[in-house]
């Protein structure tokens, strides 16, 4: 007898689903990546306490995360520059989920800095510390807080978090945008 | 882009779609199978009449089998046809009919059938597992991110600089979850959510909560497109794609402004220039912007030219984008009321428009006979957008 109704697919329940016939695998696969010209420097400057960027004369910005060509102007960038590490809050979340979507009791601040020292949007995503939930915003002048010399390796967690800069005058970023 | 050289106007003559689910039996190809077969019945056609398979999935990590169009060919019905995957993140959804209309709008096949297919139950504890790995692995994963934390950052910068408020975001899921209840294959349809329910859902990565995010779904969707040659002999009513556009932006998301998606308005321009839409706002009757998160829609209209940027919101606390307003936006319920199998919200984007613009949405139907409307994706490292503007003709 032919079906009157097209199947759609039928839902399971986690219960239903370890009834049926499932097979679990976990694939065994590693990775060593290069991380490259451009980001062995920079790697290598974090390991000293130096945010380095790298400058296109062309647009005239500072790149960071650094790269050996603009990807906007297509041409080799010019040349290293030291930023002086400070800078301001551009957007941030409070996190209560891990990197697994489980749930954390205690959040944690995440979000994107914009460095001194650079045009607009030169910046890298880290974690915020030493500020509660009610004071941080965007626009909040910040540091970094490094750690001890010994242990850093050449990573972006040479950096532990940044924390509010005290006595910094706010950036004009700071300034909400009036709706025209 | 030159418009002069596309030699036919493709239709959409047929559509269909499986359920959307937390978990559904099938597997990727028996899903693909069930949506392929539902199209290809409303078209009236069998895969013997179809020339060339498009499908559509997004990473596969969700699967762990690499080459994963390779895998889903036989569900798709692309054995010995000239077949390709296409794969843009969550952009997928819009990207893989554009694909199917290039092999049309050419003039090379006559018909060819999209199929789009997502099972993200697979990967355990859960999809987010996958997601880890699109980060850039030296300097974004050794911070442990969520995929979630960058659209926190991004609604916030958003909220910030255009003075929106979380309310009328929060409003979004409302609207979507409750159009959803008309649609026979919705996972989160809820006809008595509140806004109070979404403001006190859990926080996840603030500012968004459980309920501002769709749900990782299993599900498939297809559409069969037919070249203006034998568009009438098969329906009355085909639904023209009368504007492709799509673009990308760089990986180094930190290097933009988050608050407007810029790359979202260039492939808008793109598909609006095509189909000859000067004033989106006069023209569009319809919108299906990919919605993902409650405030992607907001941002999305705003990309789109639907709204100015800030003005969404204040659309949506109006009724304005509601299904019986000025301009219903997701009639179909989103992707935060039906669910979110990546790719295969192809069937309520723009197959939701097929289904609208020819009369067919039943209990979704928007009122007043609309014949233009505007679909719209968005993904890979929140960079992507592809965007398809389809019309009834009178």
């Amino acid at each position: 007898m032919k079906e009157t109704v097209k199947p759609r697919g039928k839902p399971l329940s986690g219960e239903e689903m370890k009834q049926v016939c499932h097979v679990v695998a976990r694939p065994q696969v590693k990775y060593a990546w290069a991380v490259g010209v451009a980001m062995s420097h920079f790697l290598a400057g974090l390991k000293q306490g130096k945010i380095l960027g790298r400058t296109c004369v062309q647009c005239e910005r500072i790149l960071v995360p650094p790269r050996m060509f603009c990807e906007r102007c297509y041409r080799t960038t010019d040349e290293w520059v030291e930023l002086p590490g400070t800078g301001v809050i551009e957007t941030f979340s409070i996190s209560y989920i891990d990197t697994d979507a489980n749930r954390i009791k205690e959040p944690i601040f995440v979000g994107v800095l914009a460095f001194d020292g650079a045009p607009p949007h030169s910046g890298i995503m880290h974690y915020f510390g030493e500020v509660s939930q009610d004071a941080i915003h965007i626009g909040m002048p910040v540091e970094p807080v490094w750690k001890p010399g010994g242990e850093r390796v050449g990573a972006i967690t040479d950096i532990k978090y940044f924390r509010p800069r005290e006595g910094a005058r706010p950036s004009s970023n700071s300034k909400r945008r009036k709706r025209g | 882009m030159n418009l002069g050289k596309i030699h036919k106007d493709v239709a959409v003559v047929g559509a269909g779609m499986t359920l959307f689910s937390r978990r559904l039996q099938e597997t990727g190809k028996e899903m693909s199978w069930q949506a392929a077969q539902m199209a290809l019945d409303q078209a009236g056609l069998t895969l013997d009449d179809i020339d060339a398979v498009i499908m559509g999935s997004a990473p596969d990590a969700f699967d762990g089998v690499h080459k994963k169009g390779d895998w889903l060919i036989d569900g798709a019905g692309g054995v010995n046809k000239p077949y390709m995957r296409v794969y843009t993140g969550g952009g997928t959804a819009v990207f893989a009919p554009i694909a199917g209309w290039w092999h049309v709008a050419s003039g090379m096949f006559e018909r060819v059938l999209v199929v789009c297919e997502e099972k993200m139950s697979s990967c355990q504890p859960h999809a987010q597992s996958a997601f880890a790995h699109i980060w850039d692995p030296i300097l974004d994963r050794p911070l442990k991110p969520n995929l979630v934390w960058i659209f926190a950052m991004e609604m916030q910068r958003y909220m910030h600089t255009y003075n929106v408020r979380y309310e009328d975001i929060a409003l979004v899921a409302v609207k979507n979850k409750r159009n959803a209840v008309g649609h026979p294959c919705a996972q989160l349809a809820d006809p008595d959510i509140t806004l109070e329910d979404v403001i006190n859902s859990e926080p996840m990565a603030l500012p968004v909560r459980r309920l501002d995010i769709s749900p990782p779904s299993d599900g498939a969707a297809a559409l069969v497109l037919v070249s203006e040659d034998t568009a009438y002999e098969l329906t009355n009513e085909p639904v023209w794609m009368d504007g492709v556009g799509w673009c990308i932006d760089s990986t180094m998301w930190t290097n933009r402004d988050l608050a407007f998606p810029k790359f979202v308005a260039r492939a808008a321009r793109m598909a609006y220039e095509m189909a000859g839409i000067k004033n989106p706002r006069e023209e569009i009757d319809i919108a299906e912007p990919y919605d993902p998160f409650d405030y992607k829609e907001l941002q999305h209209l705003e990309a789109l030219g639907l709204a100015d940027p800030g003005e969404a919101a204040i659309m949506t606390r109006e009724g304005k984008t509601q299904r019986d307003g000025e301009l219903p936006v997701c009639p179909s319920g989103g992707l935060l009321g039906v669910g979110n199998p990546i790719a295969a919200t192809l069937g309520i984007k723009v197959g939701e428009l097929f289904w609208q613009l020819s009369g067919q949405a039943g209990a979704r139907q928007v009122p007043g006979d609309p014949a233009v409307g505007v679909a719209q994706a968005w993904g890979d490292l929140m960079q992507f957008s592809s965007v398809i503007v389809m019309r009834r003709r009178p």
